[in-house]
């Protein structure tokens, strides 16, 4: 699959067909005045605004954790204290930590696979795909801000429909206010989106499988299962990887989902939510707010970086 | 086993397992259409009607009074044009500077570029709330004319939206296109600059129509996800006036009343645009994602 492809051309890999002196050449060539200046103002540009409005604000967020400052008064540093209270005293920390990994578990090991399935299933191409893909991939293209209101419909208390479809019209289950199932109930919701957008993805790169690879395999006598996990899977590669980050990213992000339901509290308390409720919330408690947002950071860029890490590494291959 | 023999088995065999796929996908697909399907049923039947006997019940009246009161009384059509303003201007420019990264990074051995790379994409994936105050400070100092933004400084106004969607977005496509650029063979570049091709040449008239496909699906991708933002929105736009549709949306919800049957019409309406792009564009998107490729 092109857009994900790890495979390079390298640029050493031409210059040992006949002809290649004249390409050097050609490559060494001085650019000329205005091509410098084509350079330095289209890579210019997303650079300084690469630094300035991610890079730069993330790093300033880094700092304001070691202090206190509610963004009008003078700021104090306090060292470490705002990582210490975290830790030891602000409740719903270690909860929205704990939301996160069932968070990622669950979209990792339940929907991921659940969208591979689907994928390998459209892709034996019968007649009709193209409704069955459309209709599973609509979610992905509705803001989470919608599926928070088709949230309320489906789970709401007095009206919502599960209720009505599982009968509990005498003793009504309130699946968005009880905290030990509201989780679960945003989670299939979120599952919803997720199996779309990991589909699409999949049935991609599928198509780009060499269907020369499972014909040998079906004639060597191996069933389809054993195709799929011997030949077809080890292909996906770079795919994996592409929706493995994808999955954590998701899952770390979680934002506007529980925003839009409860504002993240009541046991749907994430750490984006908890960030944003300290930084933007009437306490208005920027740095402790930031220490927050510094621990996202972190866990996020661990991911990131083994993720870069792999994808260099099979290119160096 | 011979080749013939699973050539001749396999009509045989696969016939009710087929049924059985049919089945099951039909299934599926109808199971993941009907929260969609009970949000426009909720918005064609009166509040009375739902609230006294929930949103899992035979109709007695429907009515599109709700689809009107949306559109006029929240004054959707306002809405649509920000939200055009703001994600037009942001793919369009998103698009243009990645794909002259990307073209730079993998065209040219330039000092640095895979440090580049990498900061591009791991830009990308930071998560939005680590930069939400520092970038708030800086909106409020950074001064705009007034025809730019009514409240003369970045903060408020369309162009800081656009700016931060450009600057996060811009990772992600630089590393697609990157990839991308990448299956395209040297010799073409490199018969232009034989030709006498500056690298605006190259990039404009040589690699960019090469990267069409690759664009398309991008585009319909970056659109639907900067249609749909809700937090940038949120923590830079402070006037009402100015939101995007997905954030405005909120405002349907009264403070102490809500009309969940007139959200759910105006979900419908927001939801339709991107909704639209996809099932269009829905073949160059697939296409997109795969064409130009060998295998894996």
């Amino acid at each position: 699959m092109a857009l994900f492809s790890d495979r390079a051309t390298r640029p050493d890999e031409t210059t040992d067909h006949p002809g290649a002196p004249v390409r050097r050449r050609a490559r060494r060539r001085r650019f000329t005045p205005r091509d410098v200046a084509v350079f330095a103002l289209l890579l210019g540009i997303p650079i300084v605004l690469d630094v300035v409005l991610i890079w730069g604000p993330t790093a300033a967020s880094a700092v304001l954790s070691f202090s206190r400052w509610d963004g009008v008064s003078d700021l104090v540093w306090n060292h470490g204290d705002n990582y210490r209270q975290i830790v030891q005293d602000y409740p719903p920390f270690w909860p929205a930590v704990w939301h996160n990994v069932i968070w990622l578990v669950f979209l990792g090991l339940v929907a991921t696979p659940l969208g591979l399935f689907l994928a390998v299933l459209l892709d034996k191409g019968i007649r009709g795909t193209r409704f069955y893909q459309s209709a599973i991939y609509m979610p992905v293209v509705l803001s989470l801000a919608i599926v928070g209101f088709i949230a309320k419909l489906v789970y709401s208390r007095d009206y919502g429909a599960l209720n009505g479809v599982l009968g509990l019209t005498q003793h009504p289950v309130d699946w968005l206010g009880d905290p030990s199932k509201n989780l679960w109930a945003v989670l299939v919701l979120v599952a919803w989106r997720h199996i779309g957008y990991v589909m699409i993805l999949y049935l991609a790169g599928l198509k780009a499988v060499d269907p020369e690879l499972k014909e040998a395999a079906s004639i060597d006598g191996a069933n389809e299962v054993q195709t799929f996990f011997r030949v077809t899977f080890p292909t996906l590669r770079p795919i994996n990887i592409i929706v493995l980050v994808i999955t954590v990213i998701e899952a770390l992000r979680a934002f506007d989902l529980v925003f839009i339901i409860n504002k993240g509290r009541n046991g749907l308390e994430l750490l984006s939510v908890l960030v944003s409720a300290n930084i933007v919330g009437e306490a208005s408690r920027i740095g402790f707010g930031s220490a927050l947002a510094v621990i996202l950071t972190v866990i996020s860029l661990g991911f990131v970086v083994t993720y870069l890490v792999q994808v260099f590494r099979e290119e160096k291959r | 086993m011979s080749t013939a023999d699973i050539v001749q088995r396999r009509p045989h065999r696969v016939r009710p397992a087929r049924a059985l796929l049919h089945a099951f996908l039909a299934l599926v697909a109808v199971g993941w259409l009907i929260p969609l399907l009970l949000a426009v049923y909720a918005s064609i039947r009166p509040y009375q009607e739902t609230s006294e006997r929930g949103y899992l019940s035979w109709p007695k009246h429907l009515t599109f009074h709700y689809y009107l009161q949306a559109w006029r009384d929240a004054d959707l059509p306002h809405y649509y044009l920000n939200t055009l303003i703001i994600a037009v201007p942001a793919v369009l420019v998103t698009l243009f500077l990645a794909s002259f990264v990307a073209f730079a990074i993998s065209r040219f051995q330039l000092p640095g570029s895979k440090f580049l790379l990498v900061m591009f994409t791991a830009g990308n994936l930071l998560p939005p709330q680590a930069m939400l105050i520092p970038l708030y400070t800086i909106y409020l100092k950074i001064p705009l004319p007034e025809f730019l933004s009514a409240s003369q400084t970045l903060y408020d106004s369309y162009l800081g939206v656009i700016l931060i969607h450009v600057a996060f977005q811009t990772g992600f496509c630089v590393f697609v296109l990157r990839n991308y650029m990448q299956t395209v063979p040297k010799e073409l570049t490199e018969a232009a600059i034989m030709d006498g091709a500056g690298v605006w040449r190259q990039y404009w008239g040589v690699i960019l129509p090469l990267c069409r496909p690759a664009l398309g699906a991008l585009a319909t991708l970056e659109f639907t996800w900067i249609y749909n933002d809700f937090l940038w929105a949120l923590v830079l736009i402070s006037t009402g006036d100015k939101m995007p549709i997905t954030t405005a949306i909120n405002n349907l919800q009264g403070q102490y009343f809500t009309d969940y049957n007139l959200i759910a019409a105006g979900s419908v309406l927001v939801a339709l645009p991107t909704i639209l792009v996809f099932l269009l564009l829905q073949k160059q998107f697939v296409a997109g994602l795969t064409l130009g490729s060998t295998k894996g």
